[in-house]
């Protein structure tokens, strides 16, 4: 925190871009937790992406993490399966590929163990869905972390999302946009270590935001 | 039975909200991703057609949106399909097969409907850059529009999970003529030969029907109904219709009267489209039987400020709907932070995540038991309320909405390259 951060500027400006996504409903439906397994292996990236990273907001009311889960829960009335989806880690993963073996490697496991609730028909139907994402240029860049900050303060929630969760896909990195800008580009590592301890999983966007910019201001105050 | 046929004079309207009015709503950086989406589009003509321009929650939806988009410097002509008593019945029919009732029509209705709509088709003008039509009843507008290089969409307000399969099987050729097609929950859409999208139902948070209300004026309004504001108010706001199940709200406010003191309240008006209103609402009179503590309100369609006080004004609120397209009383009830008790139908599960914005029930009985128990449980209503205010703020906002169709125009406008 030596670094006099404020008066950095960086080696390349960190592109401002506004995110958005439209949600398509697929025809894959499962009725049952083989169908779902089924279903996980063969429905496009987006779905996983979709289901898992993209409805992560979605669950803070919620007891699990993913749409899957909350379905194994809700419909399935499957708890210990419900459980191990859950606790399958977003922030692990730099491929929606090794994503989408882990939760059908959980829910086939279960399957194994217990076949009989494997084929038992559900509550309600799991309707797959996926995000198209549209991302716009804003023409607006930061140069330093005075401005990113900034930024951040003026990003809707979507676009933070982009920025901080899906960056990780994207980069194929275990980090985010941000982290990723600070460390590279204003030599900041121990900010770029602070803001990646952020915790998306069971923070609200909202929580994560006032995180990011409660972070950046020992560096922002020298 | 408490019963009122209101004539009020319609309040003095304010013009419509301006974009930055919702800034502090939403937040600034949510208005300002519009307005660069909306740039993108700058100029392109958008035209609504949808079958009533009062009552009912597609035309109130309407209603706010094409103001915004021509703020937003996107030209927005809506329109509404006109046909006479039978073709309404007609499309009413359609409606209720839909939604899985068994469809009871004769073979020339399909007929009639075709040519109702083609007459709509020649009086419109339909070459705007985007056309989004909603609902069955101007489906058929899209016949020729293969001679237009324009996009069409179809926005699908209603619950086609189960339909008649005679009734779909004749619209369906039509849905598959268009680019794309809109539904309020997954469990809608159908298999068809076009992308299909999600696009919750919002309500206009800035509204007359939303906005905050001085205590004094929602006390003064109810109590104008001859509803006790001292005791505690169950509120069911829906159209007359069978399907919104008024009578079985009165079943359950029979059941709730053994064990908890409780006024029950019906409101609703009646939308152009629905020629069975008045008769439902015979019935509904019939079942409360003249229980002085059942209010039947039937409200003319500008009652926005009324519905806003009657929901502001309820302990709890009821949505015992059997069928629901989605069910935006719903949303309006968990805005004003109540607790809300509605059927598991539609898209209302959306919106009542259960035991967390609300409870969610299946039966008269189930309904019974859930008003019963938030009653009983005011700490836990409160907190369900203020959960449901969250969940609408994030989801069921108008500029969600406007966000959703500046993605779909430019989606489509980049596919067409």
């Amino acid at each position: 925190m030596a670094e006099n951060a404020t008066l950095k500027r960086s080696k390349e400006p960190f592109q401002l871009v506004v995110a958005s996504y439209l949600i398509r409903i697929r025809e894959e439906r499962a009725s049952t937790l083989a169908e779902l397994g089924g279903a996980i292996r063969a429905c496009s990236d987006s779905s996983i992406f979709y289901h898992t990273f993209q409805s992560l907001e979605s669950h803070h009311y919620s007891a699990y993490s993913n749409d899957f889960a909350q379905w194994a829960l809700v419909a399935c009335n499957e708890a210990p399966l419900a459980e191990r989806l859950a606790a399958v880690d977003l922030g692990e993963f730099v491929s929606i590929g090794d994503l989408r073996e882990a939760l059908a490697a959980a829910i086939e496991g279960h399957v194994r163990r217990y076949p009989e609730n494997g084929s038992r028909a559900a509550f309600e139907p799991f309707y797959f869905c996926e995000s198209d994402e549209v991302t716009v240029p804003t023409g607006r860049v930061a140069r330093t972390l005075e401005g990113l900050a900034k930024a951040i303060r003026r990003m809707s929630l979507e676009t933070l999302h982009y920025h901080f969760i899906t960056s990780r896909l994207r980069i194929r990195l275990r980090t985010n946009d941000f982290s990723h800008w600070i460390e590279d580009n204003l030599g900041l590592a121990d900010l770029a270590r602070r803001l990646n301890e952020i915790d998306f999983r069971v923070n609200t966007l909202d929580e994560v935001r006032r995180k990011i910019l409660l972070s950046m201001r020992p560096w922002l105050n020298q | 039975m408490a019963e009122s046929i209101v004539s009020v004079t319609p309040p003095v309207v304010a013009g419509p909200p301006q974009l930055g009015d919702y800034v502090p709503v939403v937040g600034a950086p949510e208005i300002d991703d519009v307005r660069l989406l909306a740039r993108r589009l700058a100029g392109r003509k958008l035209k609504m057609v949808n079958s009533t321009a009062v009552g009912g929650g597609v035309a109130e939806m309407l209603s706010r949106l094409v103001p915004l988009f021509a703020e937003l410097g996107l030209p927005t002509q809506w329109e509404t399909i006109k046909g006479g008593e039978d073709f309404f019945a007609i499309t009413k029919s359609f409606h209720n097969a839909l939604h899985g009732a068994k469809y009871d029509g004769r073979p020339e209705w399909f007929e009639r409907f075709l040519a109702v709509n083609e007459e709509n088709r020649l009086r419109m003008q339909l070459d705007q850059d985007f056309v989004v039509i909603h609902d069955p009843q101007p489906a058929g507008l899209v016949a020729r529009r293969e001679a237009l290089p324009n996009h069409w969409i179809w926005r699908c307000h209603i619950d086609l999970s189960s339909p008649d399969p005679q009734v779909w099987g004749f619209l369906q050729p039509l849905v598959a003529r268009y680019d794309a097609a809109i539904f309020s929950s997954p469990a809608f859409a159908r298999s068809l030969p076009i992308p299909q999208f999600l696009f919750y139902p919002t309500i206009d948070p800035l509204a007359d029907k939303n906005r905050e209300l001085d205590p004094a004026f929602v006390r003064e309004t109810i109590a104008g109904f001859g509803i006790d504001p001292g005791r505690p108010v169950v509120t069911q706001i829906s159209r007359f219709d069978r399907l919104k199940d008024p009578v079985g709200v009165i079943h359950a406010y029979r059941i709730v009267r053994k064990y908890a003191d409780c006024q029950l309240v019906l409101a609703g008006g009646g939308a152009t489209d629905d020629p069975e209103g008045e008769t439902v609402l015979r019935e509904v009179r019939e079942a409360a039987g003249g229980d002085p503590d059942v209010h039947i309100l039937n409200l003319p369609p500008w009652s926005h400020l009324e519905i806003n006080a009657l929901q502001r004004g309820s302990t709890i609120i009821v949505q015992k709907s059997l069928r629901e397209g989605f069910g935006l009383t719903v949303s309006e009830g968990l805005w004003k932070k109540k607790p809300v008790v509605a059927s598991a139908v539609g898209g209302i599960p959306s919106q009542v995540l259960h035991k967390l914005t609300g409870m969610l029930v299946h039966s008269v009985e189930g309904c019974a038991y859930q008003i019963r128990f938030l009653l009983s449980n005011p700490v836990l209503a409160r907190r369900l309320g203020e959960n449901g205010y969250e969940h609408v703020k994030k989801n069921f906002l108008i500029t969600h909405n406007l966000k959703r169709y500046l993605l779909l125009f430019l989606a489509l406008s980049r596919a067409q390259g």
